[in-house]
């Protein structure tokens, strides 16, 4: 379902924390309905670079625009067209499944009304029925990550950005929640996502490498394995790592 | 407002269903008030006393012996004269002297008036005042013998005096300090590491790139503590009017006038501590050591402020907590109202304001 339209545009962003240039003059556009993958090393910059797009970081100079919206001056507006969610788990557990639905559902500004049909369709699709009063804190880490993506889709957001969305979990539910993802992006919500696991690298339609606060390579999968002569993602990232050193 | 509620309800569900959360909040209050309620009020085992008798008569032998035979008090010390009560309190060997007049069982029963002094030493006033209490209920039971017996209509006159600490503070004393250290634990401390509690748990991200705005997302968290601490604060106050007979002598709309001002106060210091904090812990322990050690030690709480050395008389001027056990006093024992109050109300006011400019401009400057 990948389409023309662009979703997210990045211009020379570039983050300064003091003398340490975190992002460094990155640019890339992604399109609506797309499974764009931002890849790297630990502290290679992703999350600052995420963070400067979903309107919690400033940036230092460059320009981006998320959904058509300025990052410097329409964070607010920003805020209400994307999904977020963090590599940390993060629903309450002490709070049961409907009632971190209905709370999240609020912060949205949705009515009691939407909210209602959201926890049915939530609670159907993810099989939840048995379990919709129990405590977040005791389900499985697979299905509280299930649960905490469609929650940062609860008001339909155009784009929903995942940081690390998977970590921890083992890959048969890695696996369901890919299948989350493409469902998401096939109705054209474009997920823009960050991960260290190669393997999803090949899920995405279009990777970028980050190496030290710059973009060092981005395309498809298929013409990253084709450029480097190599037949995983793996390979692609390990070439590219020995280069810059 | 929708948003509000359900943040609010959310917040409060976190609460109550948090055991340690629920005892801090109602078990604590209602066990210190108790505890010190009770410690301070029964606590006389044995204390010894000091006599002066001027008059070695049999009235004062009975009475000297009534006194020694029951067991709050024993008798150390006999003097034959003023000039060595102090010597003797100096070196604290005793608690109180009791100084029979010249020719008391004469005047009791010529003039139906005998006097007797209860000089105590007040640099204990809880200990000193309950000393007195009990030296004149066992007088007053001596009295009642005599009258219902061999000498109708006499009367024991029992003097006081205070030795050290001579506007001697009352039992009444711990209540607006308990009450004080509660509010600034509830609002302070427990806001701080429920705001702490959000940022370890990766949920204030979230919260932060939700559309609410920063100031939404903590007047939402602490929201649920000013109703709670108006609460925990009312339930000092019954307890302490009901069970230790209390007095509220002011008006109670400036008593909850200034007690709503002080929660405040306390808050926007707790969300102070959650900007600073990156964890519960280091939120409770700076909460702990950098409220509550000042709070209980430089408020006039439990040691007298008049008596310390000038710098730390000095340091105390800035805790928020000082000034509200002066207001609470001033309004409960004193009946005083605004216009002998404003000044600490003022001060009050300033620090509230100070504070929440202070936490709203850190709170910006951890989002950049």
């Amino acid at each position: 379902m990948k389409s023309e339209e662009t979703v997210i545009e990045v211009e020379n962003l570039t983050k300064k924390f003091g003398e340490f240039t975190a992002v460094n003059e990155i640019s890339f556009k992604t399109y609506k309905g797309e499974i764009f993958g931002f890849l790297g090393a630990n502290g290679a910059g992703k999350t600052t670079a995420m963070k400067m797009l979903i309107g919690i970081s400033k940036p230092t100079s460059g320009e981006a625009s998320v959904t058509g919206l300025d990052v410097y001056s329409q964070t607010d507006q920003i805020k209400r067209n994307i999904g977020y969610m963090s590599q940390r788990f993060s629903m309450y557990d002490d709070l049961t499944i409907k009632e971190n639905i209905t709370f999240f559902g609020g912060i949205y500004g949705l009515d009691r009304k939407t909210i209602k049909t959201k926890i049915q369709e939530i609670i159907e699709s993810l099989g939840l029925k048995d379990v919709a009063n129990k405590l977040v804190g005791a389900l499985p880490l697979g299905w509280k990550q299930k649960l905490a993506f469609s929650v940062a889709l609860i008001h339909d957001p155009k784009i929903v950005f995942l940081d690390e969305p998977t970590g921890g979990v083992d890959p048969i539910t890695r696996r369901q929640f890919w299948e989350l993802i493409y469902k998401q992006a096939s109705h054209g919500t474009t997920v823009f996502v960050t991960t260290h696991y190669m393997d999803e690298a090949e899920y995405c339609d279009r990777v970028s490498i980050m190496v030290e606060g710059k973009i060092e390579a981005l395309d498809t999968p298929e013409n990253l394995k084709k450029e480097y002569m190599v037949d995983s993602m793996d390979g692609v990232f390990l070439k590219l790592a020995r280069n810059i050193e | 407002m929708k948003r509000f509620i359900g943040f609010v309800k959310k917040e409060f569900y976190h609460i109550f269903r948090d055991r340690r959360s629920m005892f801090i909040l109602f078990g604590m209050p209602v066990a210190q008030i108790l505890l010190f309620g009770f410690a301070i009020t029964n606590e006389i085992n044995n204390v010894e006393i000091g006599i002066l008798d001027k008059s070695k008569d049999h009235e004062t032998l009975k009475i000297i012996n009534k006194i020694n035979a029951s067991e709050y008090f024993s008798i150390d010390n006999v003097v034959e004269n003023e000039n060595e009560i102090e010597a003797v309190f100096k070196k604290g060997e005793v608690k109180a002297f009791l100084v029979f007049e010249e020719g008391f069982a004469e005047n009791l029963h010529a003039f139906h008036l005998g006097k007797i002094q209860v000089i105590t030493d007040a640099t204990e006033p809880n200990t000193a005042n309950t000393i007195v209490n009990y030296v004149q209920s066992i007088i007053q039971h001596y009295q009642q013998e005599l009258n219902r017996t061999s000498a109708p209509g006499v009367q024991i006159d029992i003097q006081t005096r205070m030795f050290y600490n001579a506007e001697l503070k009352s039992v009444f004393n711990f209540l607006p300090g308990v009450m004080t250290v509660i509010l600034m634990l509830v609002s302070a401390m427990m806001t701080s590491i429920s705001i702490t509690r959000e940022k370890e748990l990766g949920t204030m991200e979230i919260l932060l790139v939700s559309p609410l705005k920063p100031f939404q997302v903590i007047i939402g968290k602490v929201f649920p503590y000013i109703f709670l601490s108006i609460i925990n604060a009312l339930v000092i106050l019954i307890l302490g009017v009901t069970v230790f007979g209390m007095p509220i002598e002011g008006s109670l709309i400036l008593l909850a006038f200034e007690t709503v001002l002080f929660i405040i106060t306390a808050l926007s210091l707790g969300i102070l501590i959650s900007t600073i904090a990156e964890t519960q812990q280091a939120a409770m322990m700076i909460s702990l050591m950098g409220l509550m050690l000042p709070v209980i030690l430089l408020s006039e709480f439990i040691f007298p402020i008049s008596s310390m050395p000038d710098i730390l008389q000095y340091i105390s001027h800035i805790i928020p907590a000082k000034w509200f056990i002066i207001i609470l006093k001033g309004i409960m024992l004193k009946g005083v109202g605004l216009v002998y109050l404003w000044k600490e109300t003022v001060i009050l006011v300033v620090m509230a304001v100070f504070l929440i400019v202070l936490s709203i401009k850190k709170y910006k400057i951890r989002l950049e």
